[in-house]
């Protein structure tokens, strides 16, 4: 098929995902079929923005179901988590009840792929999102991407090693605020 | 499943780990498995004969990966291996939980236990009290950290290996290891 030449040229072609330092576009995606969630909700602390192509990949290698797994260590690092994807909101919902996933799945459903294209990671072509990863810090700037081969789950160590680079650097900021206090009581 | 960016394993296989065969074998294969899973049933009987083929040349190691969400006997079954490698039987567990995947239930736990003459009440009572869940953690999120996305994950002297694990590719890399560490 021709349509296979044009894919692999898009794979070979650099990534278009917005790179680290980029404030994060804001957007508000429907989270259930009756409920909404806006990027902005969670300004003050980090979220990890998981693009994947599409529900129901096997089970498991199931990417979604792997973070599912390290749920608990991204809590721990205070960040929240949202599964971004082309499929709606009642195809989430089944979805998320099959695989017990125990965090919100966006539907970039209409207009379609409308967020993926903002943040570079939509695939004309096939017409679904890239498996792309963002880590957004708490002021909603872009601190980490990442684009995965589509075939391939790219799993959670570089998302853990990017969050807490951030809880590091929060550390080191808090610290030399302590520090200064320390020396204060000193006096 | 399918894994790919070259990864190196986080802690080394150690003292820690269930391993079988020498601790000076030319090659070391461990693997990131989930009791309920079906790949990784498959996978057994593939390591069992890769275990035959290499002899002494390989030590076997198994680290838990549970997805406990969608497993939801994947866990108990960790534990229980555990509580039996508490009382030296980690292995026989480990294989007779392979071979009954489809009865993994704390009932179905508690007679391989008897089949294997544990101690069952003190079994019984370290899976109630998930004495071992911290472990198998530790070994799930060793994974994570090393880039395992899915089970079986396999790495072959510390290195993620990404080939099939068919008999055939997989004893090939692994004499492939054993060669070069000779060679080196």
């Amino acid at each position: 098929m021709i349509t296979n030449q044009d894919d692999s040229d898009q794979d070979q072609r650099p990534s278009s995902a917005l790179p680290p330092g980029t404030q994060a576009p804001d957007f508000t995606l429907a989270s259930t079929p009756d409920q909404k969630v806006s990027l902005s909700d969670f300004r003050g602390r980090p979220v990890i923005l998981a693009f994947y192509p599409a529900d129901w990949s096997p089970v498991c290698g199931d990417q979604m179901s792997l973070y599912n797994e390290v749920l608990p260590e991204f809590k721990r690092l205070n960040a929240e988590l949202l599964g971004i994807s082309v499929d709606g909101a009642w195809c989430h919902s089944a979805y998320r009840q099959n695989r017990n996933l125990h965090f919100s799945l966006l539907a970039d459903f209409h207009p379609k792929g409308e967020v993926a294209k903002n943040y570079g990671v939509y695939r004309e072509l096939d017409g679904v999102c890239e498996r792309a990863l963002f880590v957004i810090d708490a002021n909603g700037r872009i601190a980490w991407s990442y684009v995965s081969p589509i075939g391939v789950n790219p799993g959670a160590d570089g998302i853990l090693k990017a969050l807490e680079d951030l809880s590091e650097k929060e550390e080191a900021r808090d610290g030399n605020q302590h520090g200064k206090h320390a020396n204060a009581a000193r006096r | 499943m399918a894994i790919s960016m070259g990864s190196t394993l986080t802690p080394p296989a150690d003292k820690r780990d269930h391993a079988k065969g020498p601790a000076d074998a030319r090659v070391t294969l461990v693997e990131y498995g989930d009791f309920e899973c079906p790949y990784c049933a498959a996978a057994y009987l593939i390591v069992k004969k890769v275990q035959e083929a290499m002899g002494d040349n390989l030590r076997f190691v198994f680290r838990h990966f549970p997805l406990t969400q969608i497993h939801p006997h994947a866990e108990g079954a960790a534990e229980a291996s555990e509580a039996a490698g508490a009382q030296g039987q980690f292995w026989e567990m480990h294989d007779l939980l392979y071979e009954n995947q489809r009865a993994l239930d704390p009932l179905h736990l508690v007679g391989y236990a008897e089949e294997l003459e544990l101690d069952t009440q003190r079994f019984v009572r370290e899976l109630e009290e998930h004495v071992y869940h911290l472990r198998v953690r530790e070994d799930f999120m060793s994974g994570v950290r090393s880039g395992v996305n899915g089970t079986p994950a396999f790495f072959i002297n510390g290195i993620r290996y990404d080939g099939s694990w068919d008999l055939a590719p997989l004893l090939e890399a692994l004499e492939i290891a054993a060669r070069s560490i000779v060679a080196a």
